[in-house]
């Protein structure tokens, strides 16, 4: 493996970052620039602020943020006012400017509410997260991410969602859609007092059902994708489990013309409009899909795998998906591998670092341990955090 | 405070209440206008009460204006024949100021919310399928915006429309960031028109 020189080939990237009352951060700002911007180690020991400035940038990307926080949740104890995230993005020939903050709305102008998430490209208001996915790109893995294979459905779906979102980005629209209409249409079947009006039941049926077979399609799609890629790329040292779809819109689209399969859900969810009502819950549809994944020399599910072994297998998949994406799209996405490092062996470090190296991706990585980022030395931009504060320490060592 | 500062500050916060104006530029603006007593804010002040006397919504399409039926409605050169449908004033406003669209239109108030409680019978559609079905009306272009609740609104309203013997159409919507027709610059708005396509 030659690494390729820096600027070679550069991918979108972060270059300043601006942080304010988020958290830990009353207001921080990081600069980021050569040599090593396209790999970022944050050290510093639990609780400093190493997930939290993660869970800044990952609010400038479309999905629901890294930890999928309450958004009233975020903000800096005590802080007077709102959090607000603002990166410039350079790379690949553009340069843009992306803000996220938080506006509080209710119907009567005031500033109480719920709070909403605003999102602002170069001070152009965008309608909400999902159209960010043709601009920015972020892959994450965390260590809440552990037990992804033990764990239930939602979690592998959103993982994988996420991943099909930066080959496809209208992926992001159409589960933004799928999933508005699917509350509505609950919204209606459980309204109390009112006359339940059914042409507007039927209506947001077939939206939901557009949508669902929509985002079956680009699921199917993206795993045939990502099999065809890992079957011709042997660059990485990672497990990449045998993965399937397990779901009832994806069966359907096995079967049909997508035309059919939206007739066949629409009508399947008309026929249980009064069970969804009652139960307060939407029956089938795109949300109940599932990933399956399976150890790729050892014929067992992924769960039954050891730790370590499922983080090298996850791992796999976002490097992959990583590669993939810029093979497809010729777009890079930013990686944000929040204590990767330090559960991997000895020799998938030394891999990961390698990789890392050679994609051509931004990466933030993540560790309480200086020492074991050592063979990035020279090759990355080196912080350490404590409490917040944010300290270059490349010259350090 | 005295009562005088008392009724600046109350200024102050009605129009705070503006979408788009926060209470920094609202006591900006207020300044500015006391500023210019006899020259803005006297004109405007009159202005505010003589529009607010004669409001009206059209009793055809919902416009806001003077007079009901609005001036658009009452228009002899516009096409009669031809109907947008729009989620609020301000896109048909939008529509006005591009104006290359002939015909009427229709302002259904908002867009169906099950989440914020608006439901068929508060949008303006019962009017909508009497004038359809009035024998008049030969085309009705959906313009409801590129958003989910617009969607689902206009998919509803074509649901209702079986039926009635009219040609819908709905404008091209490419719309690529805030998915609003307020939003899109007038060249837009013309190009998303005329590009309408059968639904
Ligand atoms: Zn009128």
């Amino acid at each position: 493996m030659t690494p390729k020189q820096p600027g070679e080939k550069p991918g979108v990237a972060v270059r300043r970052l601006d942080l304010t009352r988020f958290r830990n951060y009353p207001s921080t700002r990081l600069e980021i620039s050569a040599p090593g911007e396209n790999c970022i180690v944050l050290v510093g020991e639990n609780g400093a602020g190493k997930t939290n400035l993660l869970e800044a940038l990952s609010y400038l990307g479309p999905g629901r943020g890294l930890r999928g926080a309450r958004l009233d949740d975020i903000t800096t104890n005590g802080a007077a006012g709102a959090w607000a995230v603002s990166a410039v993005f350079a790379g690949q020939g553009e340069q843009r400017r992306i803000g996220c903050a938080i506006e509080y709305a209710n119907k009567s102008g005031g500033v109480q509410g719920r709070a909403r998430r605003v999102i602002v490209m170069d001070e152009t208001p965008l309608s909400g997260a999902a159209a960010l996915a043709p601009y920015i790109s972020i892959i994450w893995l965390t260590p809440r991410m552990d037990r992804l294979f033990q764990e239930g459905a939602s979690e592998r779906r959103r993982f994988f969602d996420q991943i099909v979102v930066g080959l496809f980005p209208d992926h992001a629209r159409q589960l933004y859609a799928y999933e508005k209409t699917t509350r509505e249409r609950l919204k209606v079947l459980t309204g109390h007092g009112n006359q339940r009006d059914e042409t507007w039941i039927s209506a947001l049926e077939r939206r939901m059902a557009e949508h669902a077979v929509a985002i079956a399609a680009a699921r199917l799609e993206g795993l045939e994708l990502l099999k065809t890629h890992l079957s011709f790329a042997s660059e990485s040292r990672f497990p990449i489990p045998v993965l399937a779809l397990k779901g009832e819109v994806e069966d359907l689209l096995k079967v049909h013309p997508a035309l059919a399969a939206e007739e066949q859900l629409a009508g399947l969810l008309a026929g249980e409009r009064t069970r969804d009502g009652e139960r307060g819950q939407t029956g089938r549809g795109a949300h109940k899909t599932d990933l399956q994944a399976w150890h790729p020399e050892k014929d067992i599910p992924a769960s039954q795998c050891s730790t370590g072994e499922q983080k090298a297998m996850l791992t796999g998949i976002v490097l992959a998906a990583a590669r993939l994406q810029m093979s497809v799209r010729g777009r890079s996405p930013i990686l944000l591998l929040d204590e990767v490092a330090a559960h991997l062996d000895q020799e998938r470090r030394t891999s990961l670092f390698e990789e890392v190296a050679t994609l051509g991706v931004q990466t933030w990585l993540t560790g309480t341990d200086a020492a074991i980022f050592s063979p990035l030395k020279g090759k990355a931009l080196f912080l350490h955090v404590t409490d917040g504060v944010i300290e270059n320490i490349n010259q350090l060592d | 405070m005295t009562a005088r500062a008392f009724k600046i500050e109350q200024l102050i916060q009605l129009l705070a209440k503006m979408p788009g104006l926060g209470p920094r530029s609202a006591r900006r603006a207020v300044l500015q206008i006391i500023k210019k007593r006899e020259s803005y804010m006297l004109p405007l002040a009159a202005l505010i009460r003589e529009v607010a006397d004669q409001i009206k919504t059209c009793r055809v399409c919902g416009n806001l204006d003077v007079t009901s039926p609005c001036h658009i409605c009452q228009d002899p050169k516009r096409d009669t024949a031809t109907v947008c449908v729009v989620e609020n004033v301000s896109d048909l406003w939008a529509l006005e100021r591009a104006a290359s669209y002939k015909g009427l239109y229709h302002v259904l108030g908002g867009t169906l919310s099950a989440i914020q409680g608006t439901r068929p019978e508060d949008l303006n559609i019962k009017t909508l399928i009497e004038r359809a079905s009035g024998g008049d009306v030969g085309e009705i272009i959906m313009a409801t915006n590129a958003t989910v609740d617009g969607q689902t609104t206009a998919h509803y309203i074509i649901e209702r429309l079986k039926g009635v013997s009219v040609k819908i159409t709905a404008i091209a919507h490419g719309v690529p960031v805030g998915g609003e027709l307020d939003y899109l610059d007038d060249g837009t708005l013309s190009a998303a028109l005329k590009d309408r396509k059968p639904y």
